[in-house]
């Protein structure tokens, strides 16, 4: 449904879908993750129906995360691909936490920063996967000293990611009129224009 | 035990109570002195009342093949020639080392699920694990083992419930040749200077107390005919708490909450020194132009 | 034992050959690690495998399993040599000074009487020259040629370190150590002990395997000792008891002889086993033996044996042959037997070569298995694949299978390896129907003596006179059984003196066999048991921790006999004039006017040093046996002869004469000499053993014990194995000329190959303590393998050196 038939649509209902799920676990795991990892947390283990079943879920909501990351990277890979516009609109980010991002390049659907999100987020996942496996010892038995170095990869990505995620969510709450793409897939002209001016320029020549 | 003994307490970062005064205890296996006879195994399973599976010869004296849920201890039995041409068969009691500092409590991310009660006794509270296995990993003798039946970490506990009420361990007091003692850690440490002279006096002459300091000393300690190969008899050379787990459970925790918050407040004091990145007014005027113009269109 | 389980403690040299205390023994293995730690001791191991024992011994020995009589006879050229024995000693307390008949010879490995078709010695020769007053001459300087320590030495010099080596495959240094550490016990401050088992008396040369230690120890002044003497280390918390009570076909309790077919004259029966002193002032305490009979037979009869019917002497039975384990299931293999009843015994498991043991119970009327636990043996006929090939259609057996209990749920007395009878009491119920045993045999008594009386039969007296004097007779208490193995006063008894002393009134316990008489005024069910229940109550049931001496005799715990000695020979702790020799170990001494000590005196109490009584009061000339006399079926001294199953085309000491090639006085039935394999087929080495893990077939019923050793496993050396190709866990199977096993293979450093005469010969070890009955895993009894052959003198089964050959089982795809 759109508010106003001249606003863009940013994300399909899919997408979004796929978003969410992804969106979900994250902080299920992020949640439980930190329970597990620092004592402060632990309390958080009350939300999973207590330690063990901390324990237990974990791993699940993991797999479906991954898979669900992985459906949503393909989704996005083309818009994300890394282009030199994007380098140079990074090298000058400065001037977008300013607040002041009229006079930065020209962006397509995504901007610099969004592109390196994208694939730093898939390199965490790259790392998040493999280490939760090695640590999952009710299904796998590895070895102690590969549990161990999982345990450290797994913990440090996870915080990586965290704090990425910190960044995507507090972007979306800062850039005004960006959080309503997610919520029913569309956003104003006005709002492409501005941040998004090349994928405004392509989705309002036709 | 009594709740004040407790020294440490598994993911508890605040101090346990622990105001009483308890003398440090330790087991001191006599490798020199021990005949393999198992009988401490029986102990164990007889005290514990666990019974783990008949079941097959592999290869070797050694039966249970491996520490489980359901066997805390075991003989391990190892053919070495030290030099060549001089068999020894070392019989080795393995089982938890009752570290001074812990790995698995260092591990463990359940508050309580392991605890070091003030005479060195470590304990795991099965009642409070969550099955993670992380204390696995944290152990630089690889004792603990997860039950395929309940999912919990279980090892020698030293009999905590019987050293509580002023008995030795079972495995002490089955063992036929006194090659297991307890008492007091200094004095096991001083039995054990005369056992090593008593060793080096038949030729022994890298006899010493096995009491590994990177672990900050155990309270199961051997005393080794050759010391200074402790893999003869299957024990690290060094043993500590691996790197990474240091890595992991130490500095790794408050720098971590330090970033995640560091980044939050950014974002925080971002906003509300920046404020909002809204459209500018300039072009959202521009667009309802547009909009109108086509609505006339 | 001559000594006692704690007093291993005490001694500066412990060897263990032919047993492997640290396995068998772990309880008792304590006091070695004591005389370790405290006494800074050298322990030896002698063995075929380098096995638990060993692994904390001082220094290690291999031998081939087999050859233990060459290794001794070498330690005994070692001592005399180099002259490391105990010469005041030897002199004094062994007939090495005596002189033996000029006729008595060694040629070509027999010795003088050697009868080759009855495989028997007549034994003529195998004695002391004895002077015109009836005593044994001697020579004090044992210089004489015929003197015992003469005939010694040239007996053993044959047996030099070279020869050794080359018999027993023990690497020549490691002998010399050996030697070497033993000969260091010859001097009056230092004592060996000598820690034996099964792996000396499962041989064709059993006794002889512990008589040349016996010879050993004699000869280093270690017999008598404190720390020392010959100690064997029963398999069984109870097996020196039921040895003591005698439940064997040829002795009565104690040790008592029994007659013989040709015996029928009762008083040449007892003059026959009372001899007369062979040198002045002895004891020769058997001369006691009418005492200790007439004892027994009231004990027996009660009332109904006196003096004016011989005391019953004609109930007795009299042997018209053998009856030993071997000889019973021979003819029950015959078909000559139709009943058995098996109590507490595991025939087909215990008796070797199985096949044999099954068809001899297959041909039984009825079978009777009173037993605890369901045995191979109640299940004999049951078919178990091929761990038990029984076709139970084709056996009529009859098998009744009588429920009894175990040793926690009964009351009653133990005698340990160390002679100490104690008492335990009964801790639970037996579960179901089980009984103990003495409620089962009153049973059967009962109603076999009904059926006598009723219907009578052949011969009903012995069985429906006899006393059966018990509060319930249908339930013997043990108290009751107890108080009448230790006897009792049926009239007043005196002593000889003037006027004389009643020492016991009628219907009082007695407190020692010195009060037990001829005349039937006492009754006494086993003579070396009296006392142990005295007017001052069960001596057994005492559990006084004190030790005032601190070497460990604790006189007030349980009772020891005889007479609650700690330590047999005692009197040989002491030099000539009653010091002794060593006063920080001292059992006894002569305080000037009788012999006072730590310990009950072995010797009259008031004979003083001057009057030169023997040490060794059971021998007519009051000393130890260097020379056995005739005592032995193969000899008066040990000489090595091949099993027989031997890896070697004859026997190295004597590689010329056929007939001595295995022990010539041994008997083999001749099925079973059939039986028996050649090197050819069967080239390696097998011996059987324990585990300290199980107790024969009894712990495969228990769950922990299955747990620590749940699967039947054989030994194979590295080298062996890589010539067969095989691997640790790889599955093997082990034949004899008998039968098979199939087992897990463990390779081992610890079986070493051994250079025998030229040959490479290895060992392959086989535990024994799987069946077809238990929690434990299935497995094959060990003694499918072994042969049905015994010791010449005792008939304990070979199980320890037989021939087998080995090859891996290639797993086959199942279908």
């Amino acid at each position: 449904m759109k508010r106003d038939p001249r606003d863009l649509v940013r994300y399909t209902a899919g997408e979004r879908i796929n978003h969410w799920i992804v969106g979900i676990s994250f902080i299920l795991l992020g949640v439980s993750g930190l329970a597990l990892f620092h004592p402060a947390f632990f309390p958080f283990t009350m939300l999973f129906g207590g330690p063990t079943w901390t324990r237990i879920l974990h791993p699940f909501l993991g797999v479906l995360m991954a898979v669900f990351f992985v459906f949503m990277f393909f989704r996005f890979l083309k818009n994300n691909l890394m282009r030199r516009i994007d380098w140079q609109w990074i090298g000058r980010i400065g001037e977008m936490v300013d607040g002041s991002d009229e006079t930065m390049p020209a962006q397509g659907k995504y901007n610099g920063g969004q592109k390196l999100l994208f694939w730093l987020l898939a390199l965490c996942m790259l790392l998040l996967i493999p280490s939760g496996i090695l640590l999952w010892q009710v299904y796998f038995d590895f070895s102690v000293e590969a549990r161990r170095w999982a345990a450290v990869i797994h913990s440090a990505a996870a915080v990586v990611m965290i704090c990425l995620i910190f960044v995507h969510v507090y972007a979306a709450i800062w850039v005004k009129g960006t959080i309503r793409s997610m919520w029913y897939g569309t956003v104003t002209r006005a709002w492409a224009r501005q941040h998004h001016r090349n994928w405004y320029e392509e989705v309002t020549k036709s | 035990m009594a709740s004040l003994d407790i020294q440490a307490r598994s993911a508890t970062t605040t101090p346990s109570p622990g105001v009483r005064d308890y003398p440090d205890v330790a087991k001191l296996i006599d490798i020199s002195k021990c005949i393999g006879c198992k009988a401490c195994q029986v102990a164990c399973m007889e005290w514990n009342d666990l019974r783990d599976v008949v079941g097959e010869n592999t290869g070797s004296y050694q039966n249970p093949p491996d520490l489980d849920a359901k066997s805390w201890t075991l003989m391990r039995f190892y053919e070495v020639e030290p030099e060549p041409n001089r068999l020894e068969w070392l019989i080795r009691k393995d089982g938890c080392m009752h570290c001074a500092d812990p790995g698995c409590l260092a591990a463990c991310p359940s508050p309580g699920a392991i605890v070091k009660y003030s005479n060195g006794i470590v304990d795991f509270n099965q009642e409070h694990c969550i099955g993670c296995g992380y204390c696995i990993t944290g152990c630089p003798f690889d004792i603990p083992r997860i039950s395929q039946t309940d999912h919990k970490a279980y090892k020698c506990s030293l009999c905590s419930d019987r050293v509580a009420v002023g008995l030795e361990p079972a495995c002490v007091k089955t063992c036929p040749t006194g090659a297991i003692t307890f008492g007091s850690k200094p004095d096991m440490i001083d039995y054990a200077v005369d056992r090593v002279r008593d060793l080096q006096g038949r030729g022994f002459k890298n006899a010493a107390l096995y009491d590994p300091p990177g672990v900050g000393g155990t309270h199961v300690m051997y005393v080794l005919q050759h010391a200074d190969r402790p893999e003869l008899y299957g024990l690290p050379q060094d043993p500590t708490i691996s790197p990474l787990v240091e890595l992991w459970k130490g500095v790794a925790k408050p720098v971590a909450i330090g970033v995640m918050a560091a980044v939050g407040l950014t974002a925080l004091f971002h906003y509300i020194t920046r404020g909002p990145n809204a459209v500018s007014k300039e072009i959202e005027e521009d667009e309802e132009r547009k909009a109108k113009e086509e609505q006339q269109v | 034992m001559t000594n006692h389980w704690v007093d291993i403690k005490n001694a500066d040299v412990i060897i263990i050959m032919g047993g492997n205390a640290a396995e068998a023994h772990p309880c008792g293995f304590k006091w070695v690690t004591e005389a370790k730690q405290h006494r800074g001791a050298t322990l030896i191991v002698v063995d075929p495998r380098f096995n638990r024992s060993a692994a904390v011994a001082d220094v290690y020995a291999p031998i081939r399993s087999g050859s233990d009589i060459a290794f001794l006879g070498g330690v005994i050229n070692y001592m005399l040599s180099n002259d490391k024995i105990h010469h005041e000693y030897v002199r004094n307390f062994t007939n090495a000074a005596y002189l033996v008949r000029p006729d008595f010879g060694f040629e070509d490995g027999l010795f003088t009487g050697y009868n080759a078709d009855t495989r028997k010695y007549d034994r003529d020769t195998w004695d002391y020259q004895l002077g015109e007053d009836g005593y044994v001459q001697i020579d004090d300087s044992m210089q004489h040629p015929r003197c015992v320590l003469q005939l010694i030495k040239r007996h053993y010099s044959r047996y030099t370190p070279e020869v050794v080596s080359k018999v027993c495959g023990t690497p020549q240094e490691d002998f010399l150590k050996v030697a070497d550490l033993i000969a260091s016990t010859s001097t009056p401050d230092r004592v060996m002990t000598i820690m034996y088992a099964l792996g000396w008396t499962q041989h064709t040369t059993g006794s002889q395997n512990i008589r040349s230690m016996a010879m050993i120890q004699l000869l280093l002044g270690n017999i008598g000792r404190v720390g020392g003497g010959v100690n064997a280390l029963r398999g069984h918390s109870n097996v020196q008891g039921i040895t003591d009570m005698n439940l064997v076909t040829n002795v009565l309790p104690g040790y008592m002889k029994l007659a013989s077919d040709d015996e029928q004259d009762f008083q040449a029966y007892l003059d026959a086993r009372s001899p007369k002193p062979l040198r002045p002032n002895q004891i020769s305490y058997w001369q006691n033996f009418p005492n200790f009979w007439v004892s027994l037979s009231k004990a027996f009869y009660g009332d109904a044996a006196n003096q004016y019917n011989n005391f019953r002497y004609d109930w007795f039975p009299k042997l018209d042959q053998p009856y030993d384990v071997l000889h019973m299931f021979e003819r029950m293999y015959q078909g000559q037997m139709n009943g058995f009843i098996s109590q507490g015994f595991n025939p087909l498991a215990a008796v070797p070569c199985v096949q044999k043991v099954r068809e001899g119970l297959s041909k039984l009327k009825y079978l009777v298995v009173i037993d605890p636990l369901a045995t191979e043996t109640s299940e004999f006929w049951a078919d178990m694949g091929d761990y038990n090939e029984a076709s139970p259609s084709e056996i009529q057996t009859e098998v009744f299978r009588l429920p009894s209990t175990c040793f926690a749920e009964e009351t009653g007395s133990y005698t340990n390896s160390g002679r100490v009878l104690q008492w335990h009491w009964k801790a639970a119920d037996p579960p179901g129907e089980a009984k103990p045993d003495t409620d089962i045999i009153a049973g059967i008594f009962y109603t076999l003596r009904r059926l006598y009386e009723d219907e009578g039969g052949t011969f009903p007296e012995p069985v429906v006179n006899l006393s059966w004097e018990y509060g319930h007779p249908m339930e013997p208490a043990p108290e009751d059984l107890a108080k009448e193995f230790s006897g009792r006063a049926l009239a007043d008894v005196a002593d000889a003196g003037d006027p004389p002393v009643i020492l016991a009134k009628a219907g009082e316990q007695l407190s020692g066999f010195g009060q037990l008489r001829a005349d039937g005024s006492t009754a006494c069910g086993n003579w070396l048991y009296c006392g142990a229940w005295s007017e001052g109550g069960n001596l057994m049931a005492r559990r006084d921790t004190s030790d005032p001496s601190g070497l460990g005799f604790y006189p007030d715990w349980g009772y020891a006999w005889p007479a609650n000695r700690r330590v047999l020979y005692n009197r040989a702790n002491c030099d000539m004039q009653g010091r002794p020799w060593d006063p920080t170990r001292a059992t006894i001494h002569w305080n000037g006017s009788k012999w006072v000590g730590n310990d009950v005196p072995d010797i009259k109490a008031t004979a003083a040093p001057a009057e030169d009584v023997g040490p060794f009061i059971m021998h007519p000339d009051g000393v130890g046996h260097l020379f056995a006399l005739k005592s032995m079926a193969e000899g008066p001294l040990p000489e090595h002869y091949e099993p027989f199953e031997t890896p070697l085309p004859a026997n190295p000491m004597h590689p010329d004469n056929p007939l001595a090639l295995n022990n010539p006085a041994t008997r083999i039935f001749a099925y079973d000499r059939e039986q028996l394999g050649t090197a050819d087929k069967f080239p390696y080495v097998a011996t059987t053993y324990r585990l300290t893990e199980h107790y024969h077939y009894w712990t495969k019923n228990v769950l922990a014990n299955s747990i620590l050793q749940p699967s039947q496993f054989v030994e194979l050396g590295q080298e062996l194995a890589a010539e067969k190709g095989i691997k640790d866990g790889d599955q093997v199977k082990v034949m004899s000329n008998r039968g098979y096993i199939r087992a897990v293979a463990v390779v081992t450093k610890r079986l070493k190959q051994l250079d025998v005469d030229g040959r490479k010969v290895h060992t392959v070890g086989i535990p024994i303590h799987w069946g077809f009955i238990g929690v434990a895993q299935k497995g094959f009894l060990a003694n499918r393998l072994t042969p049905f052959v015994g010791d010449a003198n005792a008939q304990t089964p070979e199980f320890k050196a037989f021939l087998v050959n080995v090859e891996k089982i290639v797993p086959t795809a199942q279908a």
